[in-house]
């Protein structure tokens, strides 16, 4: 009988098992923190985005909906031509279809979209996932702070 | 005055069969929950069913409404009088086996002379219902899993019987109040006080009646009969709403039976040193309880704990190893019956 010790073993790792805590957070009574940098939701910082387009392109699977205008807005300097800048009409994502690669993110050369580790934006209907800027945009109060720049680091001018 | 004899016996006959009927969704989910849902989940580091009352008690009691609101299902391929019929007859094993079983002098609904060969008898009457299901149901699953469930339940019958001889010879009655009278006077090297529970003696005899009541109740390691990852649900595999139930309501009342018979025949049962009479019939139900509860962890550590034999190895463990031993405990048991 070589199995014998092998399975008085296994008896004794089920009975420690029981006697031992359990692992189970009891989610809508009891919430666990998600780490900072968790890949949650990704939020919109309006001002900074330019509708470039950028992140709507590299999208692999075509889940941002830009639209925009041009607007005319006063000359830096006295005397100059009239500069025109891209207005942001529509930023939406439809979170049904992202699949949290976080190309977009990486890809915004404004840094208009960050990663927030909020995750509590689930929906009864599945149209309802597709999030507007100003959804996106409330959701940039739960982004984390930067990291603090290394020691010697250039600073930007 | 034959009248209200008769009466007499309709009424007790009703207490009796209302008892029964009672009993086995009671010991279904007390088992079901305490075993299934929180031993098990603890052993997998997890809480379990927590939302349905405190700590998830009335949970089974929620899976027994809706599984009692769905659909009766019966394929159009099966033989539709047989498939509807097969349940009845497994849980009807069940509640046969609730007969002998003693809670105390008195609590008993009948004890017959024969008692644990009635129970044995009529617990094996459970493959026909089984075979039924799978043979019925035209589902190739759950042939195979009637098929395995017959050649797996009548092999491990014999050492189960086998195993129980032993009590007998030494107990010298198969009724289950006689077996509970023995342990009651029995005498420990002359000390009488707490009786004898024949475990001390025939604990080759508990060990293979453990062994072979996993097996009969097709638990792991012996769950080839179910086995889910190789036949859906085997011989329950076309089975929905209250039939499904019945299938469930039979595993667990038969492991509650099982459970106490293995305590009154190697525990003690009911007996309390020094209680006798009425006392005895409040204070018994309470110790067989406790004591059914303590088979049962041991029943359901073991199914939690190892992984599925093969088919071959379920024969090879049973024809082999615990049919020559039970043999063996026999043949010692009644020598040292004779001699001492």
């Amino acid at each position: 009988m070589p199995q014998l010790p092998g399975l008085v073993k296994g008896l004794g790792v089920t009975f420690k098992t029981m006697l031992a805590g359990n692992v189970t957070v009891q989610y809508p009574h009891v919430k666990e923190a998600p780490p900072s940098r968790a890949r949650g939701v990704i939020a919109l910082k309006e001002e900074n985005c330019t509708v470039c387009m950028l992140c709507a392109r590299q999208c692999p699977d075509w889940c941002i909906y830009i639209e925009g205008h041009k607007e005319k807005r006063p000359p830096r300097r006295e005397g100059g031509k009239p500069r025109t800048v891209n207005a942001l009409d529509r930023f939406d994502i439809d979170y049904a279809l992202c699949m949290y690669c976080g190309i977009c993110v990486e890809v915004c050369p404004f840094d208009a979209l960050f990663w927030t580790p909020e995750y509590e934006y689930s929906e009864p209907k599945i149209a309802d996932l597709l999030h507007d800027k100003e959804r996106l945009g409330e959701w940039m109060q739960t982004v984390p702070e930067p990291l603090p720049l290394e020691a010697g680091a250039a600073k930007k001018k | 005055m034959l009248a209200i004899d008769v009466t007499t016996y309709g009424w007790t006959t009703a207490l009796k069969t209302g008892v029964v009927l009672a009993v086995i969704p009671a010991a279904a989910i007390v088992l079901g929950y305490t075993f299934l849902l929180k031993m098990m989940s603890h052993m997998q580091s997890r809480l379990g069913p927590m939302e349905a009352g405190p700590h998830g008690v009335l949970q089974l009691l929620a899976d027994g409404v809706k599984f009692i609101q769905k659909e009766d299902i019966i394929p159009d391929e099966a033989d539709r009088r047989i498939f509807a019929l097969a349940p009845l007859v497994v849980i009807l094993s069940t509640f046969l086996l609730y007969i002998v079983l003693p809670a105390g002098p008195r609590l008993i609904v009948q004890d017959l002379d024969v008692g644990i060969f009635f129970a044995l008898a009529v617990s094996s009457l459970s493959v026909i219902g089984v075979l039924m299901a799978g043979w019925s149901s035209a589902n190739k699953y759950s042939l195979l899993g009637a098929l395995r469930a017959a050649g797996q339940l009548i092999a491990y019958e014999l050492p189960l019987v086998l195993a129980v001889i032993g009590v007998v010879v030494q107990a010298g009655t198969m009724s289950m109040q006689g077996i509970v009278a023995a342990q009651a006077h029995g005498e420990i090297f002359g000390v009488g006080t707490f009786g004898n529970p024949f475990i001390l003696t025939q604990f080759v005899g508990f060990f293979l009646f453990l062994v072979a009541a996993q097996a009969e109740l097709t638990q792991t390691p012996f769950d080839m009969p179910v086995a889910e990852s190789e036949l859906v649900a085997g011989y329950m595999t076309e089975y929905s709403g209250f039939r499904f139930l019945f299938f469930f309501m039979a595993e667990f009342g038969t492991a509650f039976a099982l459970a106490a018979i293995a305590a009154t025949l190697f525990l003690g049962g009911w007996f309390v040193p020094g209680v006798h009479g009425t006392a005895a019939d409040v204070l018994g139900p309470l110790v067989l309880g406790a004591k059914i509860m303590v088979v049962a962890f041991l029943i359901f550590w073991i199914r939690f704990t190892y992984p599925r034999f093969r088919e071959d190895q379920l024969q090879t463990f049973a024809w082999k190893y615990l049919i020559p031993l039970s043999l063996v405990n026999i043949v010692v048991t009644g020598v040292l019956k004779v001699v001492l």
